[in-house]
């Protein structure tokens, strides 16, 4: 089962490809500056194309099953938009050339911006950030440009609920401040009184993901964001659980003051095995001059017989560049062509099914499986893989176990406030039918993890591999194939 | 789980064995449970350095976790233990013996008792893993 | 669109739920703010999208149309057709980060040959499985280096040679960081000078020296002695490289080098407008676990089957939290994989034979420049595929006049160093014919004659 590495199909001499005959005079290489061996593999076209695709046999994905993954939006992704990325129009353009040549391009983000803008009830927004996480650290790094430029240097705190995901205190730490956890209460929401109680004018502001980690909407979301603008402290969004709310209701009308977006989650471009992603970020009108750029606008109006004429700029108190170039210009494309597609109506279906699918699964497992908070979830929903009269069984056995039936486990221990947490977050492209042999296989291992654990225990048991052992991999270290010529 | 009479503990869940005025560090049975394999150690203070109460002296790694050690006392670092680079796992098998951390020659004595005896930490462990 | 929920079954779905309506799911929103009308045009379908997307990319005119002399840190290259092919595997494409490694050993065995292969061009000992780009990697090994001196060394010594954005992105990275000085480029009076001049700036206060290689002006220097010189005041030493150039060029390793980070765009992945794009980093076995992002590494299952996972995850984002040196989750998985697969595809001897045909083009193009009246060229070193002319007129006007004559011209390094204008940027490739060099050369000839 195992597939041999580059490194172990090579065989010297062979080529993948062929290159044309020089065609100008040559002249000697620099000695000192070249090289004496490259010790990459040696392989055929045949041997990569194969060697490849036995890899990808090897890979669970979205095109061949479900992926229950909470937090993760892991809806189907439409080869249109693979098409169009392509067009030689856009993926054959240079970054650095000049602006008239590249009109189209300039065309596509603004209009995206404006209508993420429009989406999310911002005035104005960065496509720059690659991912999530980047988008985080700017909109951290902009609250702190923001009380810095208003002459306030001693707000060091920035507030996080404990049930973040961990890039939020990872983005604030790097910005320079002090974490301070927010508990949760009984009923999944930001405990209040803790906030009111922590909320000083040390506070630069709160990062709040909403629907938060347990899929739930704040009950109290409007006094939650007042209680830290009371004290002079932004409201930063994270908006990684933007699919429960597309047309239901925007951010920045509920008084976020900052938002990121995952373009790789909510807006269908695919998630790689691993990225790229791509992470813009919206704010009010108050922080529109902190923003990364360069910032796609319009230099000359058009009219009906001429488009406008668009070009750059860079805010005038930007924090500064996040990346070279303009951000993820590929992701950028297929989510353009993705809100295109479904138009106003067609987004808020997406909501709608989205957290139609979640209460679903919730209600055909909550018999099965203990549910932490009995709520009206959203897009998503924690379940504990674990039972008082089965305490040999973790969420991870759960998980593991699911492979077994062809399901990609769902997010484990996270959030961390939910002890064996489970995470299920089935997204609107999934029908009743996968929604119903989900549900029955969850059922079913519920009843194995009390009848035959061990099956549980040992799986998986029809995977690729078996389980692997994480405890070696970290002791003995190994992350480089033997190389044929050793490099000490 | 095991709560050696002979040993005080901090709520962090470090150890602390003394020996007059030396003090020797290291975590507890309870830690290391709840870290599981531990793959990694790291030593960040060396010999002859100064530490307060409260500091950070060591890394503790395992898959599912990485955790800071707190130094319980204030001193002057007089013995590191080189074994655990090597042999991360002594901290599982025998984490009140071969997998001390460091020796510290106190400098403040009277935060010992700001410390646990076995029974109290014993109750603390049990309240917390419900 | 995407949706296949029938009327029946979103009634069936509700009933079981215990609910009336879609509307009902939604009673924890304000009322206020429930259901607000966004104003975007109406939906298209597959069809029409595609027509209007096929009018907006034929807005530009690109490097498909036009022959491209302009590089600076993104370039034209021939990407095989097989690379493609590989990418736009579903299994590949549309698969998760390989957190449960017994259904993604495809992710994780191409990210481990990456991994690979990105020591074995740079000499380095470890890789870690990317990071967004060349920007956000050299400024993540600042992060690095502040982390690794506990923020007791708080200086940081550039080349101005050091790619314009690069630095600017590093600037942004620490901006959270206290007392932290950036020097060495500040004043851009000579950014010509060469890297050994550096040695002076560095002290006892000094974190990490960032060079790059071939630098920004496609320069190549031998940076042994400055590795010896940064490490004798006890500092790192960061080389950001074009990996396409380590095919020919000796690799930094062998400098002595704690650190190489780059930008991978050059191995196989498409211009698309500058991303997504591919930051590779690379150190020492000694700096394994300050790295930031996923690092693959091998290890068996319960049958002793070979097998790989995400190893050292305790330092990232996910467990540290707000202890973990970088915040990075996504990285540019996809973008590791296709430059893995077109380094398989080249391999040790097309690699190195298309890193020279650059090479020698560069070196073809740079001499019938150098030949023409009012044209000179500058950096007076040994360069890689990339050399500075400086022109009789200003770059744009110049410009204007090749793209006339369907060029792509060189980048203006005026715009990013006021000493440097009327100077410009020229990068060959293996895309440009010897027809294609000498008839920008007969461009440059006639708008100098104007």
């Amino acid at each position: 089962m195992t597939e041999p590495t580059v490194f172990e199909l090579s065989s010297p001499g062979r080529m993948g490809i062929r290159f044309p005959n020089l065609d100008v005079p040559s002249v000697p290489l620099p000695e000192s500056l070249t090289r004496d061996n490259l010790p990459l593999p040696e392989l055929s076209e045949l041997d990569v194309i194969r060697h490849y695709t036995h890899l990808s046999n090897l890979n669970y994905s979205v095109d061949g099953g479900f992926y229950p993954l909470g937090s993760c939006t892991m809806k189907y992704n439409p080869k249109v938009n693979e098409e169009v990325a392509r067009f030689p129009g856009f993926l054959c353009s240079h970054p650095l050339q000049p602006l008239e040549t590249i009109q189209g391009n300039l065309a596509l983000m603004h209009e995206l911006q404006e209508w993420l803008k429009e989406i999310s009830g911002f005035s104005g927004i960065s496509l720059q950030p690659a991912a999530g996480a980047h988008g985080e650290f700017v909109g951290v790094l902009i609250i702190r440009a923001y009380h810095r430029f208003r002459g306030d240097l001693k707000r060091n705190k920035i507030l996080i609920p404990d049930s973040a995901h961990g890039t939020n205190p990872a983005s604030s730490a790097m910005s320079g401040f002090q974490v301070i956890s927010i508990p949760s209460d009984k009923r999944g929401n930001v405990d209040l009184n803790a906030l009111k109680n922590t909320c000083d004018e040390s506070v630069a502001g709160l990062m709040l993901t909403n629907p938060n980690t347990l899929g739930l909407f704040d009950e109290n979301i409007e006094e939650v964001i007042h209680t830290v603008h009371q004290v002079g402290g932004l409201v930063y969004g994270d908006g990684a659980n933007l699919n429960a709310l597309l047309g239901i209701v925007r951010p920045g009308d509920l008084g976020f003051d900052i938002l990121h977006f995952n373009l790789h989650k909510t807006f269908s471009t695919p998630h790689g095995g691993g990225g790229p992603g791509s992470g813009p970020i919206g704010v009010t009108p108050d922080l529109i001059g902190f923003l990364p750029g360069p910032i796609v606008k319009i230099v000359e109006e058009g009219n009906d017989e001429v488009p406008p004429l668009y070009g750059f700029y860079t805010p005038e108190h930007s924090i500064g560049r996040m990346k070279a170039f303009f951000g993820h210009f590929g992701m950028m494309v297929r989510a353009y062509t993705y809100i295109s597609m479904h138009g106003s109506e067609g987004l808020r279906k997406i909501s709608e099914y989205a957290v139609l699918n979640a209460n679903y699964l919730l209600a055909r497992l909550k018999g099965s499986y203990r549910l932490p908070y009995d709520r009206i979830c959203m897009h998503e929903f924690v379940l504990e893989g674990h039972w008082d009269n089965a305490p040999e069984i973790h969420a991870l056995d759960v998980s593991k176990r699911l492979i077994d039936y062809n399901f990609h486990p769902p997010t484990n221990y996270f959030p961390l406030i939910v002890k064996d947490a489970l995470m299920i977050e089935p997204t609107e492209t999934e029908s009743k039918q996968t929604l119903d042999q989900f549900a029955d296989v969850m059922i079913r291992i519920s009843e194995e993890a009390h009848t035959q654990p061990q099956i549980l225990r040992e799986a998986p048991h029809h995977a690729p591999t078996r389980r692997l052992d994480e405890v070696k991999a970290a002791r003995d270290l190994v992350l480089c194939c033997w190389l044929p010529e050793n490099q000490e | 789980m095991n709560y050696p009479n002979d040993l005080q503990y901090a709520e962090t869940d470090e150890w602390v064995k003394t020996d007059g005025k030396i003090a020797t560090i290291g975590v507890s049975d309870y830690a290391q449970d709840q870290l599981s394999d531990v793959v990694f150690v790291e030593v960040i203070k060396a010999v002859g350095e100064m530490v307060m109460k409260g500091d950070v002296i060591a890394t503790v790694e395992s898959v599912k976790a990485a955790a800071d050690v707190n130094c319980p006392v204030s001193g002057k670092v007089i013995a590191v233990n080189e074994d655990l680079s090597q042999s991360p796992e002594l901290i599982n098998s025998d984490p009140y013996e071969k997998a001390w951390l460091v020796r510290i020659d106190m400098s403040n004595p009277d935060e010992l008792g700001k410390l646990m005896d076995s029974s109290s930490y014993e109750q603390y462990c049990s309240e917390r893993s419900h | 669109m995407f949706i296949p929920h029938t009327k029946i079954e979103q009634e069936e779905m509700l009933k079981v739920i215990g609910l009336k309506s879609l509307e009902d799911l939604f009673l924890d929103v304000p009322e206020s703010h429930r259901f607000p009308t966004l104003n975007i045009p109406p939906s298209l379908s597959e069809m029409e999208v595609m027509a209007h997307m096929q009018t907006l990319s034929a807005a530009n005119e690109t490097t498909r149309d036009l022959v491209c002399f302009l590089g600076a840190g993104a370039y034209n290259h021939y990407i095989p057709a097989a690379v493609d092919a590989i990418i736009r595997r579903g299994e590949f494409y549309t698969a998760y980060t390989p957190y449960q490694p017994e259904i993604s050993q495809g992710t994780l065995q191409a990210i481990f040959e990456y991994q690979t292969l990105i020591c074995a061009l740079t000499g380095m000992q470890v890789s870690n499985a990317s990071h967004y780009d060349g920007a956000t990697a050299t400024a993540e090994a600042g992060v690095m280096a502040y982390h690794h001196y506990r923020g007791k060394r708080t200086k940081f010594i550039f080349s101005p040679a050091v790619h314009p954005q690069y630095r600017a992105t590093f600037r942004t990275y620490m901006s959270g960081y206290q007392g932290i000085t950036i020097m060495g480029d500040e004043n851009l009076e000579d950014p010509f000078v060469k890297p050994d001049n550096l040695s002076s700036l560095v002290d006892f206060d000094t974190a990490m020296v960032i060079v790059q290689y071939p630098d920004f002006f496609g320069r190549i220097f031998d940076y042994t002695s400055l590795a010896q010189s940064v490490h004798s005041k006890g500092a790192l030493l960061t080389i950001v490289v074009n990996p396409f150039s380590l095919g020919m060029l000796k690799p930094p390793g062998e400098f002595g080098t704690d650190v190489v980070v780059g930008e991978g765009q050059s191995l196989g992945i498409p211009l698309s407008f500058g991303g997504p794009y591919l930051g590779i980093f690379a150190t020492k076995n000694e700096y394994m676990r300050k790295i930031s992002g996923r690092l693959v590494g091998e290890t068996v299952d319960t049958e002793g089957h070979r097998g790989y996972v995400l190893t050292l995850t305790t330092r990232e984002q996910h467990i540290r939290r707000e202890k973990a040196t970088s915040n990075i989750c996504t990285n540019q998985g996809l973008m590791a994989l296709t430059s893995a697969v077109y380094l398989s595809l080249l391999g040790k001897h097309g690699l190195r034979k298309v890193a020279e045909i650059c090479y020698q083009k560069a070196h073809y193009a740079a001499h019938q420049t150098s030949k023409i009246h009012g044209y000179r060229l500058c950096a007076d070193s040994p360069f890689f595929h990339e050399f500075v002319i400086c022109c009789p007129n200003s770059v744009e006007e110049i410009n204007m006049h090749l793209l006339d004559h369907g060029i792509l011209g060189g980048y203006d390094l005026g715009k990013d160093y006021p000493t440097l204008k009327n100077h410009m940027l020229v990068a060959v490739t293996e895309m440009n014919t010897r027809d294609d060099i000498d008839l920008l050369n007969e461009v440059l000839a006639e708008v100098a004659n104007d």
